[in-house]
């Protein structure tokens, strides 16, 4: 028989955190940041462990010196933003809905070649772990696959003001004369169909000529440059194919890129494997002795162990030194200063605009890679890899594999991910590393689950302090990101 | 809001949310007993708390749990429906055994092994 049980609150999903000498809370159905007083304290504080019911709970707060009315009033707006819920078992917080079917592509990834002239070990796409089949496959992309793409992505940007070419590959430049002629096609081509139109482009740096330089600062075009560090650093993994290494190589040609590109940030992308972990000193290296604005770091994706990849003391070192250029880049904030640590960078984007993501990225949705023969794939990760064609810049996106994609990579059907409350940021993680590492894009990332939380603190403590000792910075920060 | 100051674009647009529902709460001279007990509907998301063993589903005769199957009564569904009978207000579904079929389960005395020998009954 039904028994009447008179309905309780209790507290919703949250993180909570203090940093600059207040008390925070990221809600995790939301994504949203607040700052908190020692009322909402008392409330969550009480309602740790039980649920009270409405009268029980403003009977405690009133106890404890508040008038009825500011009582009520605390519990009904801690209620209404739903940092409390009323009712019986576990509150099923609401998973982000999944975009709709035909949401309108606004990226592809260009990969102009598959071929490289670095050799470097640890490569996702030709190295232990790769899941590229490119046997029989054009190792050159054509003008007029080049073409198609350009149509496709201006034909599915439906509603779209702007789209964005990525150029990847291989080795970019070693197409760069394909490069160009793209560039000139999709300028035209954009212009005509009424939309704007941005570039960027990975290298590794080795082809750079002075006279590219200038083409890639003229359009515009965001120059990323994967390296690892200083020469015995970078020379360690990222080397010809006789193994001899490439910084002296890149070196000279870097300073070219960066004291010459004018128009828009250089970054670097630097990959972290077994004895490359000092963060700091490349972080170093690359921004204050060759200057790049911008240095992110991300571990090397592999399956099973391999003689590079990071084990858990490695994961611990860079964890701690991130905190350090972490610690650094909020002090150059407070001071109103760029720091050019990407990976707290990116962060606080997603932290300001209080994403609460559907999926971990925008691979197979906004954003598909194109190899070389015209396939289409989630993302350039994923190029010239039979597993996951989606689709051909001849014929179009392949809905039925796009689809399939897309529900594996829902965060709601990550089983691990529910009881996280770093999801709204993390969504699982890379469809790549997931794929490489368990075989399957759905499954989540577990073995960063609790770097991922960590790295997620810092930022949010970050991100507190900031929004109390200077929040003009995350207001120009948004600004300069686009993001308000 | 008083107590929660928002720090990101989504804490900023729940505000809005919160002050829009205060408004209307004070428009309507909604008192704040009012919050003490909710309505809800049950298709509503997150949905209401059913006691497991109880049932939504009126279908005559046979109870399906919460979750729409037998697993989660409260007591074997051949014992169930006697339960009804003898404990529990549960109109319509058994007999009348006050009014018209006083001996309706005279010849069950263990529901679980006798409940066949429950009389069909014919308005």
């Amino acid at each position: 028989m039904t028994v009447m049980q008179a309905p309780s609150y209790r507290r919703a999903e949250y993180h909570g955190f203090d940093a600059g000498g207040s008390d925070f809370i990221y809600l995790v159905s939301a994504g949203a940041i607040f700052e908190i007083d020692e009322d909402v304290r008392a409330v969550l504080d009480r309602l740790d462990g039980q649920d009270l019911t409405h009268a029980a709970l403003v009977r405690e707060l009133v106890a404890d010196g508040r008038d009825q009315a500011e009582a009520e009033g605390l519990v009904r707006e801690l209620r209404a933003a739903r940092l409390i819920h009323l009712g019986h078992g576990a509150p099923l917080a609401e998973m982000p809905q999944a975009p709709p079917a035909d949401f309108p592509l606004q990226a592809l990834v260009l990969n102009v070649t598959n071929q490289c002239n670095l050799a470097c070990t640890y490569c996702y796409e030709f190295g232990a772990d790769k899941i590229a089949t490119p046997s029989g496959k054009p190792k050159y992309m054509t003008l007029d696959t080049a073409k198609a793409s350009v149509d496709l992505l201006i034909k599915e940007a439906v509603g779209r003001k702007a789209v964005h070419i990525t150029f990847f590959g291989g080795e970019t430049l070693m197409n760069f004369k394909l490069l160009r002629d793209v560039v000139n096609y999709a300028n035209e081509a954009t212009a005509a169909a009424g939309k704007g139109i941005t570039y960027s482009l990975t290298t590794n740096a080795t082809l750079l000529t002075p006279d590219i330089v200038t083409f890639l600062s003229d359009n515009r075009i965001g120059v990323t440059v994967s390296m690892d560090g200083p020469p015995e650093l970078q020379d360690k993994h990222r080397v010809y194919k006789n193994g001899k290494g490439s910084y002296a190589v890149i070196e000279p040609r870097l300073r070219t890129l960066i004291a010459h590109h004018k128009t828009r940030a250089i970054t670097a992308r630097v990959t972290l494997t077994e004895g490359v972990t000092d963060v700091v000193r490349i972080f170093r290296h690359l921004k204050e002795e060759l200057g790049f604005h911008e240095v992110g770091f991300a571990p090397v994706t592999t399956g099973e162990e391999r003689a590079y990849s990071l084990d858990a003391n490695g994961m611990d070192s860079v964890l701690a030194q991130f905190n350090q250029l972490a610690e650094e880049w909020l002090e150059h904030a407070l001071r109103g200063e760029s720091h050019g640590f990407t990976n707290v960078s990116e962060t606080i984007s997603e932290l300001i605009s209080g994403v609460n993501k559907s999926h971990p990225c925008g691979a197979g949705m906004g954003l598909m890679g194109v190899s070389p023969s015209g396939d289409l794939s989630p993302c350039h990760r994923f190029t010239d890899a039979d597993t996951h064609v989606m689709g051909h810049v001849s014929t179009g996106i392949d809905r039925g594999k796009q689809g399939d994609f897309l529900e594996r990579g829902h965060v709601a059907a990550k089983y691990d991910c529910q009881s996280c409350w770093a999801r709204p940021l993390c969504a699982g993680g890379c469809h790549h590393e997931a794929f490489v590492r368990y075989g399957d894009t759905g499954h989540a990332n577990l073995h960063y689950c609790d770097w991922i939380r960590q790295w997620t603190d810092t930022c949010l403590r970050i991100y507190g302090v900031l929004s109390v000792k200077n929040p003009g910075f995350l207001e120009r920060f948004a600004e300069r990101k686009g993001l308000s | 809001m008083k107590h929660l100051r928002a720090i990101n674009k989504k804490a900023r647009a729940i505000d809005e949310a919160v002050t829009q529902i205060e408004e209307v709460a004070a428009a309507s001279g909604a008192s704040a007993d009012d919050l003490a007990d909710d309505v809800v509907a049950l298709q509503q998301q997150p949905r209401p708390h059913v006691p497991m063993g109880c049932t939504l589903s009126f279908s005559p005769g046979w109870e399906v749990d919460a979750g729409g199957g037998t697993a989660g009564l409260c007591q074997p569904v051949e014992r169930d429906i006697y339960d009804c009978y003898v404990t529990c207000f549960w109109p319509v579904q058994v007999p009348d055994h006050v009014n018209y079929s006083p001996d309706w389960a005279s010849n069950c005395a263990t529901a679980t092994k006798d409940w066949r020998n429950l009389d069909l009954v014919f308005p």
